[in-house]
């Protein structure tokens, strides 16, 4: 049975630089990152040292808390480096690929006829357990607790996201061994949600699963938002999500027996040369995509990976996140702009807000946006309301954030700390005109949630 | 920034303001560090600002009518538009100087102490607080007023933003009850020296301080257009509205505080006016005093007005019936505005607070349903 749900809140960010829909180079790198930050609460053991032999899918550290959830290598080769930071903290394994490409067999099997343990063993054995998100707290997944139930989310709305159809169309098959095997995992459902914002979404024909169709602006696509339409996260309560690289990942490890991550990853912005899709694997260097960069100094290229709003700054030495399916280049906007706040028109800026004129324009006109701030951080000012318009879900933005700022547990839960991440109050943040790091509030006050909880 | 303006230099006590200067020339090239990348175009800057252009019009109005109503009131009506709009200027502009100095030093001083950057804030409260006090006021008595609503009114509070009442209100409340006799009175609303004679049979009572009879006799028209005596920002509904159409294109202010404050403003005007306590049309109750400015600038600042949608009509029309009441059932003072603004500015958070709750445990009941 599915369900339509019209969301009439929220902000598509006119931000110019879209990806063309064609893979403009198959990277194959020469030095690919397993970097254990990419994975929310897992504690890092090494598994291999400098010079060791490595397969595509073979472990590369585990999880301290619990042996079961390893991270495994994406390529074959052999180990170049281990990189450290502070207080000796892991921050990446440096794999060396080889030419030849080997990959460990966890054998072809199907899902259907598996059991709930087997397929845990599987997802565990081969690094693909920790790609499962956990909500409350956007964790890693724990084995041995089974969710309520399973979302997944088939399209993102973030500015300049990857193409859903483009990317995962032609993995139908993937997506239901994935959708298979996840089901056995929950006593719940599998809520696969479908972009209902312009066609039939190519994965409107999956099975053993409930499927949502989503009509609405950015964070339409955010599994965090989908989540409290269909079936709101109450204190105690558990779900996973799994994005659509993750359940592309599980699926191809049951049909094809391999680790096998390689994706089309959109390299966008409006300081990317003909932005277009390359495939790669995460953990790519992002000295590969340099021929997109053009000659723009490293000083003045914001090289974000994931998306404008939520993504991370790695720069031009940094490697693509294990979730990212975008790479994002921006100009940093150092520049100061005479009198600009008080300017009436500015036309070459985007602003949410009506004191401009850029909600009169038409959708289609695009703005090259820059890193700057355009203003000074102030205390919040504005009503709750000027943020709630951004942002379709039933609860109050500013009421929590603050709840966040203060370290409040009471008030974090009763305005909905369990419900998000801080990527889904990312339009808030952007819209802020006291600038505010709202994601870092939110992120801040999740940590103390898991801290007290702990 | 220069260096000697930094922390460790020579004139690190001077970085808010230097820093005030420098935003308000230029957008500052900080580049965003957490979080969103990207950042809307809007500041506070820009959405503070603009309130004070939106009360441009009523302030402009306002120092023509001081002049007009002085020629009335001395029975010299030699001058034309521009002399009665320069009379009322030269007698505003201390009071704006006196504002803004007194105010901005505060602010500037407390940001300074805080480590904060300054906050423009006090533009606002700066530029209304000339409009709502007596055009005559001493100067040194507006001096310690607005020195008190900044700092007791909001630096306390930890600024900008953190306030509980608006400070331009505060600063007219202190006035009110610490020199009554400058605030009342049939004279005090317009601008006259001790020394001129009066025009027999003239009145600078504000039409709300008049008798029943006599306060109906004050024409539409002329509430409307403001040639009425009043403070130097109230007077004329019209000048007011173009502010309110602005605030409202612009969706600073919340269309919600104002139309929920003049339902309720009709609501008791409309029970006072059918049960025989006054004789005016609740209409008219709209155009009087300080009604419409407070309704459109004062009541709708973002920070002591209700946070939550429903929490705005309750809050507005809370203002809107408790100002009507005051003017009906109180015979010692007439206007009523300032003080339904204070006290709904002290319940905003309770009012709040009930919505959310309200809201809440209405969603808690729908998820254990479902």
């Amino acid at each position: 049975m599915s369900q339509n749900f019209v969301l009439k809140k929220g902000l598509n960010i006119p931000i110019a630089g879209e990806a063309a829909l064609r893979v403009s180079k198959t990277i194959a790198p020469g030095i690919v990152a397993v970097q254990p930050t990419d994975f929310k609460g897992f504690l890092p053991r090494l598994l291999v040292k400098e010079g060791d032999p490595v397969l595509c899918g073979s472990p590369v550290m585990a999880d301290k808390k619990n042996a079961d959830i390893l991270v495994t290598s994406p390529v074959s080769g052999k180990v170049k480096e281990i990189v450290r930071g502070e207080k000796r903290k892991l921050l990446a394994v440096l794999v060396e690929a080889d030419a030849k490409q080997q990959c460990v067999d966890f054998g072809v099997k199907d899902a259907a006829k598996l059991d709930a343990g087997q397929v845990r063993q599987a997802i565990l054995q081969s690094g693909l357990f920790p790609w499962l998100v956990q909500r409350p707290y956007g964790i890693i997944a724990d084995p041995d607790v089974r969710p309520r139930d399973i979302f997944i989310s088939t399209f993102s709305t973030a500015p300049l996201a990857a193409d859903s159809k483009f990317c995962f169309g032609d993995e139908l098959k993937a997506a239901q061994a994935g959708v298979c095997a996840l089901s056995k995992l929950t006593d719940g459902k599998v809520h696969v949600a479908l972009d209902g914002n312009g066609g039939t979404s190519p994965f409107a024909g999956l099975q053993h699963c409930e499927l949502h169709v989503f009509q609405g602006k950015h964070p339409a696509g955010n599994v965090g938002v989908q989540i409290s339409h269909i079936a709101p996260i109450c204190k105690e309560e558990t779900v996973w999500t799994a994005s659509m690289t993750t359940l592309i990942a599980i699926g191809k490890l049951f049909t094809t027996g391999k680790y096998d991550v390689r994706r089309k990853v959109a390299v966008t912005g409006p300081m990317a040369v003909e932005p277009a899709y390359i495939e790669t694997v995460p953990g790519m260097p992002m000295k590969e995509i340099a021929f997109f960069c053009g000659n723009t100094a490293e000083e003045t290229l914001r090289v974000i990976s994931g998306d404008v709003l939520s993504g991370k700054t790695v720069g031009k030495e940094g490697y693509l996140g294990v979730f990212d399916n975008q790479i994002s280049l921006l100009h940093e906007g150092t520049e100061q702009e005479l009198l600009g706040w008080i300017n009436p028109i500015r036309a070459h800026q985007f602003s949410a807000d009506r004191s401009y004129f850029s909600w009169l324009m038409p959708e289609r006109k695009k703005y090259a946006m820059d890193t700057n701030l355009h203003g000074g951080p102030r205390a919040f000012l504005m009503n709750d309301g000027y943020y709630s318009r951004v942002l379709p879900m039933d609860i109050y933005p500013v009421y929590l954030a603050k709840a966040c700022l203060a370290g409040d547990i009471e008030k974090m839960e009763k305005f909905g700390i369990y419900e998000v991440l801080p990527e889904d109050l990312a339009t808030c943040e952007f819209v802020d005109p006291s600038k505010n790091n709202i994601q870092e509030m939110i992120e801040q006050g999740i940590d103390l949630m898991l801290k007290e909880m702990a | 920034m220069n260096k000697i303006f930094e922390k460790g230099g020579k004139f690190y006590w001077l970085h808010s303001t230097v820093d005030a200067f420098e935003t308000f020339l230029h957008v500052p090239g900080t580049v965003t560090r957490k979080g969103s990348h990207v950042r809307d175009a809007i500041d506070l800057k820009r959405i503070l600002i603009l309130v004070v252009i939106a009360a441009v019009p009523a302030a402009l109005f306002g120092m023509w009518n001081v002049g007009y109503q002085h020629g009335l009131a001395v029975g010299d009506t030699s001058l034309n538009i521009l002399g009665n709009w320069w009379y009322g200027f030269l007698k505003v502009l201390p009071l704006y100087l006196v504002s803004y100095i007194v105010g901005l030093g505060i602010e500037f001083a407390s940001c300074q102490i805080r480590g904060e950057e300054v906050s423009e804030g006090y533009l606002v409260s700066g530029f209304f607080i000339p409009l709502i006090v007596p055009v005559d006021i001493p100067l040194w008595m507006l001096a310690v007023a607005v020195a008190f609503a900044v700092i007791f009114g909001k630096e306390v509070f930890g600024g900008t933003g953190m306030n509980i009442v608006n400070p331009a209100i505060l600063t007219r409340a202190f006035l009110f009850f610490s020199y009554p006799n400058y605030m009342s009175g049939s004279n005090c609303w317009i601008s006259y020296k001790p020394t001129e004679q009066l025009v027999d049979g003239f009145t600078g009572a504000t039409p709300l301080a008049l008798d029943g009879p006599a306060q109906y006799g004050t024409g539409f028209w002329d509430l409307f257009i403001g040639t009425v005596p009043g403070s130097v920002g109230e007077t004329s509904v019209i000048a007011i509205l173009l502010g309110a159409i602005l605030l409202i294109w612009t969706g600073i202010a919340s269309w919600k505080i104002m139309c929920a404050g003049i339902l309720g403003a009709l609501f008791v005007g409309g029970i006072g006016d059918l049960a025989g306590i006054t004789t005016i049309p609740c209409y008219m109750q709209l155009l009087y005093g300080g009604f419409a400015f407070g309704i459109v600038f004062m009541a709708t600042d973002p920070v002591t007005s209700a946070q939550t949608e429903a929490g705005k009509w309750i809050y507005g029309f809370l203002i809107g019936a408790l100002c009507i009441t005051v003017r009906l059932f109180n015979p010692g003072y007439a206007e009523g505005m300032m003080l339904a603004i204070l006290l709904c500015n002290v319940f905003a958070p309770l009012i709040d607070h009930c919505v959310i709750s309200a809201h809440l445990s209405r969603k808690a009941k729908k998820l254990k349903t479902a």
